[in-house]
């Protein structure tokens, strides 16, 4: 690696810190300087007022703003993110609780989203214009306009409750695997466990399936674009003409070229995932973070809230770092910026 | 010399090609013909648009989608390539015995892959073993070096984006010498480059070839450059070729009332330029007969009806018009 | 021929963004005239315990909900708050993140950056997420569904404006106007939002689609519009516990989410289409 794009990746962490600082700000202002008052929101519905009072003083409510801020991000660094009301642990041990579950939903919708959405695009852009090329944009354009918990809710219907092939909901229908990492596939991969494995394929197909739905459109989308976009360039020209085998410019030269594209848009593509992931956990009766949020809504348990929230924001943050600086050693170019 | 005396190296000839787009067909070749003999430099000239790239494009057969070549043939060492099969053409002719350098150095190279790698592909996959032939660096290396780049030995590495448009350029000349072609076809070489870079180009490319016996197929509108570097040139207008003759005569002394007009807007010693009066044809609705005839001062019967046939003006000198001047 | 007339014949024939018009023209015109469409126009409010979870008949043409509530009007009422809440909140976001990102792209100092930083840390966290965040710490009702709705969608019109002013401040003229001694505000609205008008569009075409998928997943999870209120999402919502039985319950007002949003869709990409002038066409 060169120093340049050393020098580059060291210049983006410190574009992003004051970003990651700012969203620490704006949460720590939409949850203390607006409400009209903190202390009953995190106290909930069913608190006393004598136990508003109580928690006002113990988290500090009642002291001023600046002191307030300070006390916020001493209790951030330390990883206090105060009590949630529901389960009445710390938010932070729920969210690392719940945290493997959504975890590996959004890793294997990624994948599927990746490993079907980029050779659709590229299919559909070296067959420009021809039926298939029209229905795969059709499916792009339906994979945006769809409601995910709908379709979701199509799908269980469908698959799950007419034709009783995949499970109604929840991650796995067998005992658990042992726990090396919290990934289900992955754990019984790795302790040998069929059954786990088959259970938890099956479970997850679902949920995976739709929350790809809008990503895999997007990638498909911008793969096709992407690929059309570089089979009009010059230097695609000129490796015709000096006889390069077609083979090769496609899936060595246009392939690079056009997954440049693609991949500035993952970092989106997280984003859309996560967002997503609150809906479709709630359709499918999915243990993770967003299942955890949806609970936390109907509950009106705003500490948990808070904590999914500030969660969400830091990853969706160090996604976008990351993608950066793949990019970067993709595409050399980036560097010089 | 006398050309009669230098054997074909390339004959194409009733090339029609068309383009179908949006708003027409565009019929950029109107059975265009063309020779080039071996070693010799042949200058085709003529504004945009009048189908020299096109040419190009068709020579190779890398028409860009809705191209078609409808008739002709394009006879390359004997064989037709238009009836070669893709896959033969690709191993054995495009980028080994014809090669191209294009028109723009900043954008024929792929920006994400190194200079090495880019010229090392274009050696590789070709001849009947393909795969994996370990391509001896040394006489990239010494490539390079006749293309004046300095420290060659470093440079494969880098990118792109790390040379200048002159050094670009040279590395196109370079990677268009190294299969050791019989043809280059050099499609306006120097149009992207200053004026300075320009004048140092050509010489490299002159030299490089003079010394090989390679063909040069030098395509260009500027005047200038074609006088200064090719032996024979060939006068293309809406798809048609005009006239074909030695250099120095064609500019002493051209027959074609296009050759004659072009000639004159060039500007003269007191900074005159005259327009060539008329405007250039639509290629979807192309006039009839001598595509020219509609700004031509010498039209007259046939000329809006027949499209002339090739007859020798002079010794190696011809032209397509019914009513050649003088 | 004159542009409008130009751009116009351009559109009818693109059949995408036609198709995309006519819907939008339906779910306006639906919206404004529920009232009279509906065959049961009560029903917003009335319930009929005797016709509970009807399939889909002559009577009732999309079958009635839990409530024995005709599902069809209250489809048609529903399109009346996904507009409102809609046109409001894009409205709003336009407002807001247009004039900020023609100050952040005219001017090239310390404010410019200010601003797309901010502008950045809004889109660094999930619109989704921050929406229910901002709903939960304000109530869950439908104006702040709009509200939240609107500080989460403004960045993406302050980014666009910001990168088509940049483009155009370097544009010979505006230096020119600049050099006549035009002062900046008059600049910026005569000059250069014109020429930024079209992406505003597209923008807001698709904005409109976004939006609309947002409210409903809104609604859905309870955060918004509450129950009776029409809203699709939140049909969908009470639906859950009936299915597989009462399948038509679930399924139609998720058909009128995706037609409405494809429909801004189409519209927004046929509009791009039109309006962008880098798009190549013909050979070469």
């Amino acid at each position: 690696m060169s120093r340049k794009v050393l020098f580059y990746i060291v210049r983006r962490f410190l574009y992003f810190a004051p970003t990651i600082l700012a969203l620490l700000i704006l949460v720590f202002f939409i949850s203390r300087v607006i409400p009209a008052d903190p202390a009953a929101l995190v106290a909930g519905e069913m608190a006393t007022p004598q136990q508003i009072e109580t928690l006002r003083h113990y988290y500090g409510f009642d002291k001023p703003l600046h002191i307030q801020m300070v006390l916020y991000f001493q209790q951030l660094i330390q990883g206090d993110l105060g009590k949630s009301l529901y389960s009445g642990r710390k938010v932070i041990t729920d969210l690392f609780d719940r945290f493997p579950a959504t975890l590996e939903l959004t890793i294997v919708s990624m994948m599927i989203s990746i490993l079907v959405g980029i050779p659709l695009g590229i299919v559909a852009a070296l067959k420009r214009n021809s039926v298939l090329d029209h229905m795969l944009r059709g499916l792009t354009v339906s994979g945006l306009a769809i409601a995910s918990f709908w379709l979701g809710i199509m799908l269980q219907l469908s698959f799950g409750m007419w034709l009783g092939l995949t499970p109604l909901g929840a991650r796995i229908g067998v005992p658990e695997p042992k726990f090396v990492t919290g990934l289900f596939i992955l754990d019984s991969i790795l302790t040998l466990n069929g059954n786990a494995l088959l259970s938890a394929l099956k479970h997850i197909a679902l949920p995976a399936i739709t929350l790809a739905f809008p990503s895999f459109a997007t990638i498909m989308r911008f793969t096709r674009s992407g690929v059309l976009d570089v089979m009009q360039k010059d230097f695609i020209l000129y490796e015709r003409a000096m006889g390069l085998p077609p083979g090769l410019i496609v899936y060595k030269y246009l392939l690079r070229n056009a997954v440049i594209s693609t991949v500035t848009q993952i970092g989106l593509l997280f984003g859309l995932l996560l967002a997503g992931a609150v809906v479709i956990e709630t359709v499918f009766d999915w243990p993770g973070l967003g299942l955890y949020a949806y609970n936390s809504i109907v509950l009106s348990d705003y500490q948990a809230i808070l904590g999914v929230t500030l969660l969400a924001g830091i990853a969706y943050v160090a996604v976008n770092l990351i993608v950066d600086v793949v990019l970067t050693l993709i595409d050399p170019r980036k560097a010089e910026e | 010399m006398d050309q009669n005396l230098k054997e074909a190296l390339l004959v194409v000839t009733k090339l029609i090609v068309q383009f179908h787009t949006d708003r027409g067909v565009v019929k950029a070749l109107d059975g265009a013909e063309l020779r080039v003999g071996k070693g010799e430099v042949v200058g085709l000239i003529g504004e945009s648009g009048c189908g020299k790239t096109t040419m190009a494009r068709s020579i190779l057969r890398v028409l860009p989608s809705g191209g078609r070549i409808i008739n002709g043939a394009v006879f390359f060492k004997g064989r037709d390539l238009l009836a070669m099969e893709e896959r033969d053409l690709n191993t054995s002719v495009r980028g080994k015995m014809i090669t191209l350098i294009p028109q723009d150095p900043f954008n024929s190279f792929n920006p994400v892959f190194s200079v090495g790698t880019q010229i090392k592909d274009i050696l590789k996959w070709k001849g009947e073993a393909k795969a994996n032939r370990g391509i001896d660096e040394t006489i990239i290396w010494d490539m390079l070096g006749q293309v004046q780049i300095p420290s060659p030995e470093g440079q494969l590495k880098k990118y792109p984006y790390q040379f200048s448009g002159g050094q670009r350029q040279r590395l196109m000349i370079a990677m268009a010498l190294l299969p050791s072609p019989d043809l280059v076809i050099a499609d306006e070489p120097t149009t992207a480059l200053d004026v300075t870079v320009e004048a140092q180009i050509l010489r490299l490319m002159t030299g490089l070839v003079r010394g090989r016996e390679i063909s040069v197929l030098f395509i260009t509108h500027d005047l200038g450059v074609a006088s200064e570097v090719c032996e024979r040139i060939v006068v293309m207008y809406a798809g048609q070729d005009m006239e074909d003759g030695p250099a120095e005569i064609l500019f002493s002394d051209p027959r074609h009332p296009y050759t004659i007009e072009l000639l004159e807007s060039l500007p003269n010693p007191e900074g005159k330029i005259r327009d060539i009066p008329g405007e250039v044809p639509s290629l979807i609705h192309p006039p009839e007969g001598c595509r020219f005839h509609p700004r031509c001062p010498s039209a007259r019967g046939s000329c809006s009806r027949q499209r002339p046939e090739r007859v020798e003006v002079a010794l190696g000198h011809w032209t397509r018009c019914f009513h050649p001047v003088r | 021929m004159s542009g409008l007339r130009l751009a116009w014949i351009k559109f009818s024939r693109d059949r995408l963004a036609f198709t995309g018009f006519l819907i939008i023209l339906c779910l306006i015109l639906t919206a404004l005239f529920a009232g009279v469409l509906a065959p049961y126009p009560e029903d917003t409010f009335k319930i009929r315990p005797a016709e509970r979870l009807k399939p889909p008949s002559l009577k009732h043409f999309l079958g009635t909900d839990s409530m024995g509530r005709d599902i069809f009007s209250r489809l048609l009422f529903g399109a009346r708050i996904t507009l409102i809440i809609s046109i409001i909140a894009v409205g709003a976001s336009l407002l807001i993140g247009v004039p900020l990102g023609l100050i952040a792209g005219y001017f090239e100092n310390w404010l410019s950056e200010l601003i797309m930083r901010i502008a950045d840390v809004f889109l660094s966290i999930p619109q989704i997420i921050l929406a229910i965040f901002l709903a939960q710490t304000l109530g869950p009702s439908i104006p702040n569904v709009i509200l939240a709705l609107s500080i989460t969608y403004w960045p993406w019109f302050t980014r666009i404006v910001f990168a088509e002013t940049r483009v155009l401040k370097n544009a010979v003229f505006i230096e020119a106007t600049e050099a006549l001694g035009t002062g900046p505000l008059q600049t910026i609205v005569l000059h250069v939002l014109p020429n930024v008008s079209s992406p505003i569009i597209v923008r807001s075409s698709i904005g409109m689609g976004y939006t609309i998928l947002t409210a409903a997943v809104l609604g859905f999870l309870g955060v918004g519009a509450q129950p009776p209120t029409p809203e699709w999402g939140v049909t969908i919502a009470e639906s859950r516990q009936y299915l597989p039985e009462a399948w038509w319950y679930a399924t139609f007002p998720g058909l009128a989410i995706f037609l409405v949003v494809l429909g801004f869709n189409m519209f927004g990409d046929g509009l791009r289409d039109i309006l962008d002038p880098r798009i190549r066409r013909g050979f070469e």
